[in-house]
């Protein structure tokens, strides 16, 4: 439990997706102009990471590893080099999946998210929590515990940044710098910010 | 009829590198610049730039990735069904980055692992999808490769940029080698560990995209 709480706390705020690994920008820079559309991506981002990092998990595991394929008689069958074009599809045909749930169970929520939804499938902080998750070793619940704080930690980043651009509307900045050049300055103050949390063991 | 194909095929020749299509390639090198002016790709700009040699690695890695999925694409434009031409274009996109992928690991193992995930992580670069959407679909190979190129030299251009203001202010060196002389660590120059660190690229970067767009007049409101 415990360590599962270092996992978490490691993934929002230490190791930030966004602002320690750079991942996730784009759809970061483009959908951070309001709040709203922050916090639906958000929580699509959430959602789809939660899902997404315990199934590739169980690819990577029962699949593609060394010797993985064991269960169904192949001991020395390694798949390994199959791993990005796995997870990519896995994560293609999950947020397929998710959206048609959705569509069927909560229209609401369906509607919010609305176009982000699909854009999620090309988001780099996807394939890169898939991919960290992997390098890092984890265990089938620590996965999953990684993949939604990462996701949380995503959302928090995106919808901070959100904020502070809607009361950037009313600042008076040279004309070069608007848009995606202050925006850079600002995610690096942010960066600035959540380094404070170097050093903190749980 | 071979008259006109006589006439028609050195008129072909010339347009290889017609002021079309130097443009094509000229034009994405700072005035329409992916990462700075289209926003495309900063993902991986920032996490490999700490110093000029992953740089470099980065960059010819996503040439080889950009140019060849570009071409093949384009190869492919007239068969792709339009409701399913994502997933065709991430499985041709993924297999090329499977391939640079497993040539670093064969030829330089410890640059495949200093850059870790992030050569994995071309797949989706927005670079990579964005230049395979917009114009590899409605476009022949030839015009296609030039702009795959060119939008690879852009990334480049930027990402060098980055690379060597990290590199000379955080570490004082370049490839490795140290450029600022001792004496000048003695009289008290310190490097400055911000520039190493994730915000230090973030506000470079801010930086470099100021100056671009106040060269190329480019401005949002």
């Amino acid at each position: 439990m415990e360590e599962l709480f270092s996992i978490a706390t490691k993934a929002i705020f230490i190791e930030n997706i966004l602002l320690a690994n750079f991942l996730g920008m784009c759809s970061f820079l483009a959908c951070s102009k309001k709040i709203d559309t922050a916090v639906g991506l958000g929580f699509a981002v959430v959602f789809v990471l939660a899902v997404t990092t315990p199934v590739n998990w169980i690819i990577t595991e029962y699949m593609l590893k060394d010797g993985a394929l064991a269960w169904a008689g192949m001991p020395t069958v390694d798949l390994s080099f199959l791993q990005l074009i796995c997870y990519i599809a896995i994560i293609a045909a999950m947020v397929q999946l998710v959206e048609m749930i959705l569509d069927k169970f909560s229209p609401t929520l369906y509607n919010a998210l609305g176009i982000f939804l699909p854009l999620i499938a090309v988001n780099c902080a996807i394939l890169g929590t898939s991919l960290f998750m992997n390098t890092k070793g984890y265990g089938f619940v620590q996965s999953t515990v990684y993949g939604l704080t990462s996701g949380i930690g995503w959302l928090l980043a995106i919808v901070g940044m959100a904020a502070i651009r809607t009361k950037l509307q009313y600042s008076s900045l040279p004309p070069g710098l608007r848009g995606l050049g202050i925006t850079m300055i600002i995610t690096g103050l942010m960066a600035i910010g959540f380094m404070s949390f170097i050093g903190i063991n749980i | 009829m071979s008259v006109a194909e006589a006439t028609a095929a050195p008129v072909k020749k010339v347009e290889l590198f017609g002021k079309k299509e130097r443009q094509i390639v000229k034009d994405p090198l700072w005035d329409n610049n992916p990462i700075t002016l289209q926003v495309l790709g900063i993902c991986s700009a920032l996490a490999v730039t700490t110093s000029m040699k992953p740089t470099v690695v980065m960059c010819i890695a996503l040439t080889a990735v950009l140019t060849g999925s570009n071409v093949i694409i384009s190869l492919m434009r007239d068969f792709i069904p339009g409701k399913i031409r994502i997933i065709v274009m991430l499985s041709v996109i993924s297999s090329l980055v499977i391939l640079v992928d497993q040539m670093l690991k064969a030829f330089s193992y410890s640059m495949s692992k200093e850059l870790s995930v992030f050569v994995s992580l071309i797949i989706t670069n927005c670079i990579v999808m964005g230049r395979a959407e917009a114009f590899a679909m409605a476009n022949k190979p030839w015009p296609s490769f030039l702009d795959g190129l060119g939008n690879a030299l852009g990334y480049s251009v930027i990402l060098l940029m980055i690379g060597f203001g990290r590199e000379l202010l955080g570490s004082g060196a370049l490839f490795g080698f140290k450029l600022i002389p001792q004496f000048m660590y003695d009289m008290g120059y310190v490097d400055m560990g911000l520039m190493i660190t994730p915000p230090g690229a973030f506000i470079l970067l801010g930086f470099i995209i100021w100056i671009q767009r106040e060269s190329s007049k480019h401005y949002e409101d």
